[in-house]
C-alpha cells in the first residue's frame, strides 16, 4: 500500500476554487481607463499639469504609508500597492486646475487620504468619497486657486512654458498673466446671470467660452476631453469593472432637468449640451459615482444613486451659489448610500419582498400548469 | 421568471471553469476490493446506523451491516465478502478528522455475493410501497451528496401526491464527472431507475435536468428514454449552482419554492440520476447500495478519470488504484471544489456520498491573504438566493447573529458563489458557517434550559405536593391525636366518675 503522505495543516473552508479576482485588477483598469484623458490633458495644459498630477500622486502615497504605519499596520507595502490610494491621488489630480500651485496638490492628498479614507478606518470603510471629500475642502478653503483655469495652449502654442518654467508655475514662483486664466462656461453663465445678461447674450458674446466635446477649452484634467473620459468609461463597462447603473443614472439625472429647464426658459438655463460637456459630469459618471465603497450594493440602488448625483449637480448648478455641483451631489449621495442600502435590497428566492415565504402556488404558476 | 430574467437571461450564479475534461472522457475503471474496508456507520443524513454483526463474524458481498436506526437513517452492507475484524472508531471523512464508528471489513478476495439477494422480474407488478421498502432494504441514500435516505422521500412524495420527479443530472461542480459518466455508460439503467421512482411516488412525469456542457450524456439519456413519454431529457445552460434544488426546479418548472418548505409543497420532488442507477439495481437485483462511481481529479492527480470504487475504500488506496498523485497535494478534498469537504489526510473511507476526491495543486486553491472589503458587489450579484453576503459578513463578524438572520442568513444554501468570486478573498461561507453553527449551538443551549427548567419546576411542585401532604398527614395525625386525648379525657372522667384508674394512662394507647 503506498499511502500519500499528505496532512493539512487546518479545516479549510469551502470553496476550495476561487476565480481569479483581485482588487489591484479593478484599482487597474480604472486607472488605464484614465490615460487617454490625463494625457491629452498634459498635451492640452503642459508641463504644470504634469508636474501637479505628479506631485498628487507621489504625496497620496507617501500620506497612505504614513498613515499605515501609524496605525501599525503590517504589510503596510502591500496594501500601499493595492493601487486603492493611487487611484483616489489620479482622480484628485484630474479635479484640480491643472496649473495649480504644488501645495494645492498635496493639500489635498493629505485631506483625501488621511482624513477622507484612513480616519474612518482605512479601505473599505469610508463613507465619502476621498477624492470629492478633498476637492471640496479645497474649494472651501480656497476658492481662488480653486477656480483659476488656465486657457488651454496645445504643445504647438509658442506660449507653452517649458519644462523649468512649467516647473516654476507649479513652486508658486510665477504668477498667472491674467491673459491665459478663462473662465468655465459654468462659471461665465453664472457670472452673467447674475448680472442680468440672459443667456442668449452672454453665450453670444466674443469672449464666451465655448464648449468641445474634444475639450480644447480651459478646464480641469477630468473635465476638458468628456469624449475621451466617455471612451475610458466605456472600456470598464465592457471589461465588466463598472456596472451601467450609476453612470446611466447621472447622465440621466442632469439630463432630464436640463431638458426640460431650457425648452421652457431657454435664457435662464443652459441647455443639455452644455450641462453634460462642462465641469465633471463625464468623471464623475463613470469614475467617481462608481467607486465601489460609497456607492450602493446593488444594481437598482446604484440607479437611485445615480439619478440623485444628476439631479443634485443640476440643481447646485442651477439654484445654488457655486457654478460647478458634481462633488457636491456626489458627498450628498455619499450619505445617502446607507440609507439606499438598507431600503433598496435584492428579493430572496422563495420570499416576497416583505420577506414571508412565497405562495407555494401563485396564480400565475397555477395557469401556466394548467396550460 | 422575472421580466428581467427573460430580457437578460439568468442572472444568479457564477460560470466557473469547469475542468470536467478530460476526466469525463476517460474510460471508467473499476477499482479492485482493497484488502482492507472500513464502513462508517454514519455516511447517511440523519441517525447513525446500528450493527447487526459480530467481530469475527463472516460475512457476503451484500450483507446487512448495520441497521437503520430511528425514522431518518438507512441500512449498511458489506461491500464485499470476509471478515468482520473491527467495530470501532476511525477518522471521519471530514475536515475534523474527529472519530466516526466503523465497522472494519477484511475482504477475502473473493467478492462473492450474497446468495439470498431478492430481485424482481416485474417491479412494475410490485406496490408502490414495496418499492420503496426495498430501496429501504437496499441502504440507497441520495447519491449528489447530501444522502438523505431515498426510500424515506419516495414514501413521503407519495403521501404529499406529488406530480413532477425532477432528476438531477446538472452536475454544476466544476471537476466532477461522474454523474456525465453515468449517464453516457448506463442511461438505460437510470431511466429504467426513474420510471420505477416514478411507480414509486405516483408522480406521472419525470424531467431530467441536463448541463448543456454534457452533449454526450444529453444524447445518451435522450436515447435511453425516447421510448418513454414520461421521462423528458431538459438540457439546461451550465451555470452554478444550477444543481441546487431551488435553482433546479426553478428552472426546469419556473416553481419557486417558498422559503423554509420542502419540494413536495410546489408537487416535485428531486432525486440525482445516481440514485436512480442505485435504486433500478435494488429492484431488478436486489443489489444494496455497496459502491459508487466517483471522480478522482485535480492538478495533483497523475491520472484524471472515474472509478467505480467499494463503499469503504480508503481514500489513499482510491489515488494508488487511479494512478498516483504527480505532485504534494496542496489540499485534499472529498466532493466538488465549491461545496466539498477538506480532509485532514488521505485514511479516510469513501461513503455512499462521495462523489469525487480532489487532490489540488497550489495554483488550483489559490490561496491568498484576506483583504478589506471594498464594497464592489460582486458577490451580492454572484449570489443564486438574493441575498447581500457582504452585509450579512458585517452582521457576523460584529457578533450580530440575529442581524444575519434578519436579512437572510437562513436562507443561504453555502454554494460558495460569494467567496469565488470576492476578490478581497474573504472566506464568506466561512462566517456563514460559523454563524449558523453558533444559532444552532444557541438553539441548542435554549432547549437545555428550558428542560432544566422544566425539570426544576416539577421538582420544586413535588417538593411543595410533598410538603403539602406532609403538612396534611401531620394535620390528620394532631387532630386524630387531639380527637383520641379527648376521648381519653372523656374515658377518664367517665373512670373519675366510676373512681377507677386514672386518665394519665390513656395517653400511651
Amino acid at each position: 500500500m503506498n499511502g500519500i503522505a499528505y496532512h493539512a495543516e487546518r479545516p479549510f473552508a469551502a470553496p476550495h476554487a476561487h476565480g481569479g479576482g483581485k482588487i489591484g485588477r479593478a484599482m487597474l483598469f480604472v486607472q488605464l481607463a484614465l490615460v487617454p484623458a490625463t494625457l491629452f490633458g498634459f498635451w492640452l495644459y503642459g508641463w504644470p499639469a504634469f508636474f501637479l498630477w505628479a506631485i498628487t500622486l507621489l504625496s497620496v502615497l507617501v500620506f497612505e504609508f504614513l498613515s499605515l504605519r501609524l496605525m501599525g499596520k503590517k504589510q503596510a507595502e502591500r496594501t500601499l500597492f493595492d493601487g486603492s490610494a493611487l487611484l483616489t491621488g489620479w482622480l484628485l489630480a484630474m479635479t484640480l486646475p491643472p496649473w495649480s500651485p504644488w501645495w494645492i496638490g498635496m493639500l489635498g492628498a493629505f485631506i483625501a487620504i488621511v482624513i477622507g479614507k484612513q480616519v474612518f478606518g482605512g479601505l473599505g470603510q469610508n463613507v465619502f468619497n476621498p477624492a470629492m471629500v478633498a476637492r471640496v475642502a479645497l474649494l472651501i478653503s480656497f476658492p481662488l486657486q480653486l477656480t483659476t483655469w488656465v486657457m488651454p495652449m496645445p504643445l504647438a502654442s509658442t506660449l507653452i512654458p517649458g519644462v523649468v518654467d512649467g516647473l516654476h508655475i507649479t513652486l508658486g514662483q510665477t504668477p498667472l498673466p491674467d491673459a491665459m486664466t478663462s473662465a468655465s462656461l459654468l462659471g461665465y453663465a453664472k457670472t452673467e446671470l447674475s448680472r442680468g445678461v440672459d443667456l442668449a447674450q452672454a453665450l453670444a458674446a466674443a469672449h464666451a467660452p465655448q464648449i468641445s466635446w474634444l475639450g480644447v477649452r480651459a478646464g480641469s484634467l477630468g473635465e476638458s476631453s468628456a469624449l475621451l473620459l466617455l471612451l475610458g468609461g466605456l472600456f470598464l463597462l465592457a471589461t465588466r469593472v463598472i456596472r451601467w447603473q450609476a453612470p446611466v443614472g447621472v447622465l440621466a439625472g442632469v439630463l432630464l432637468p436640463a431638458l426640460l429647464a431650457h425648452a421652457l426658459a431657454p435664457e435662464k438655463y443652459l441647455g443639455v449640451e452644455s450641462h453634460l460637456l462642462s465641469g465633471a459630469v463625464m468623471l464623475g459618471a463613470f469614475f467617481i459615482a462608481t467607486d465601489y465603497v460609497t456607492s450602493p450594493t446593488t444594481g437598482m440602488g446604484q440607479l437611485v444613486f445615480g439619478l440623485g448625483v444628476g439631479l443634485m449637480t443640476w440643481v447646485i448648478r442651477t439654484l445654488g451659489g457655486y457654478p460647478e455641483g458634481v462633488a457636491f451631489a456626489i458627498l450628498f449621495m455619499n450619505a445617502l448610500t446607507p440609507l439606499i442600502d438598507r431600503y433598496i435590497r435584492p428579493r430572496i428566492l422563495g420570499r416576497t419582498r416583505s420577506g414571508k415565504p412565497v405562495s407555494p402556488l401563485s396564480g400565475a404558476d397555477r395557469a401556466k400548469k394548467g396550460a | 421568471m422575472g421580466l428581467m430574467e427573460k430580457f437578460f437571461g439568468l442572472s444568479w450564479g457564477i460560470h466557473p471553469e469547469d475542468h470536467k475534461r478530460p476526466a469525463a472522457d476517460a474510460v471508467t475503471r473499476v477499482m479492485p476490493t482493497p484488502e482492507r474496508l472500513y464502513i462508517s456507520l454514519a455516511q447517511h443524513l440523519g441517525a447513525p446506523a446500528l450493527p447487526t454483526v459480530l467481530v469475527g463474524q463472516k460475512v457476503k458481498k451484500g450483507d446487512r451491516l448495520a441497521n437503520p436506526q430511528g425514522p431518518v437513517s438507512a441500512a449498511l452492507h458489506a461491500p464485499a465478502s470476509g471478515l468482520v475484524v473491527a467495530i470501532g472508531e476511525i477518522p471521519a471523512p471530514h475536515p475534523s478528522g474527529l472519530p466516526v464508528l466503523a465497522v472494519t471489513l477484511e475482504s477475502d478476495g473473493l467478492d462473492a455475493w450474497a446468495d439470498d439477494l431478492e430481485g424482481c422480474d416485474a417491479p412494475f407488478d410490485l406496490e408502490p410501497d414495496e418499492i420503496s421498502r426495498r430501496v429501504a432494504a437496499a441502504g440507497v441514500v441520495g447519491m449528489g451528496g447530501a444522502t438523505f435516505p431515498s426510500a424515506l422521500k419516495l414514501s413521503s412524495s407519495r403521501k404529499a401526491g406529488i406530480r413532477t420527479l425532477i432528476m438531477n443530472g446538472g452536475e454544476c461542480e466544476p471537476y466532477l464527472s461522474c454523474d456525465d459518466r453515468l449517464m453516457r455508460d448506463k442511461a438505460d439503467v437510470i431511466v429504467d431507475g426513474i420510471r420505477l421512482m416514478l411507480h414509486a411516488t405516483g408522480a406521472q412525469a419525470a424531467l431530467v435536468g441536463i448541463e448543456d456542457n454534457k452533449p454526450e450524456a444529453i444524447a445518451a439519456m435522450r436515447l435511453a428514454a425516447a421510448p418513454y413519454g414520461e421521462v423528458s431529457v431538459r438540457p439546461l445552460p451550465a451555470r452554478y449552482p444550477m444543481g441546487s434544488e431551488k435553482q433546479l426546479i426553478l428552472v426546469l418548472t419556473g416553481q419557486e419554492t417558498p422559503a423554509g418548505r420542502l419540494p413536495a409543497d410546489v408537487g416535485v420532488a428531486v432525486h440525482n440520476v445516481g440514485t436512480a442507477k442505485a435504486v433500478s439495481d435494488a429492484i431488478r437485483l436486489g443489489r444494496p447500495l455497496v459502491s459508487r462511481l466517483l471522480t478522482i481529479n485535480g492538478g495533483a492527480v497523475g491520472r484524471p478519470g472515474n472509478l467505480l470504487a467499494p463503499v469503504g475504500a480508503l481514500v489513499e488506496d482510491v489515488i494508488a488504484f487511479a494512478g498516483g498523485l504527480k505532485e504534494p497535494p496542496a489540499r485534499l478534498i472529498m466532493g466538488g471544489p465549491m461545496m466539498g469537504l477538506s480532509l485532514p489526510h488521505a485514511r479516510v473511507p469513501v461513503i455512499k456520498g462521495t462523489s469525487g476526491i480532489l487532490a489540488f495543486s497550489a495554483a488550483e486553491t489559490n490561496d491568498r491573504a484576506q483583504e478589506a472589503c471594498i464594497r464592489c458587489a460582486s458577490c451580492v450579484r454572484a449570489c443564486p438566493i438574493g441575498l447581500l453576503p457582504l452585509e450579512m459578513a458585517r452582521h457576523v463578524e460584529a457578533g450580530d447573529l440575529k442581524g444575519a438572520v434578519r436579512i437572510g442568513l437562513k436562507d443561504c444554501i453555502a454554494c460558495g458563489c460569494c467567496a469565488y468570486v470576492c476578490p478581497a478573498h474573504i472566506p464568506l461561507v466561512q462566517y456563514f458557517s460559523h454563524a449558523k453553527g453558533a444559532l444552532a449551538a444557541e438553539d441548542r443551549a435554549k432547549l437545555r434550559a428550558e428542560a432544566v427548567k422544566k425539570l426544576a419546576q416539577a421538582r420544586s411542585t413535588r417538593l411543595a405536593q410533598e410538603a403539602r401532604e406532609k403538612a396534611e398527614l401531620a394535620a390528620r395525625r394532631k387532630a386524630e391525636r387531639a380527637a383520641a386525648a379527648k376521648a381519653a379525657r372523656e374515658t377518664a372522667g367517665t373512670v373519675e366518675q366510676s373512681g377507677t384508674e386514672p386518665a394519665a394512662g390513656s395517653a400511651s394507647t
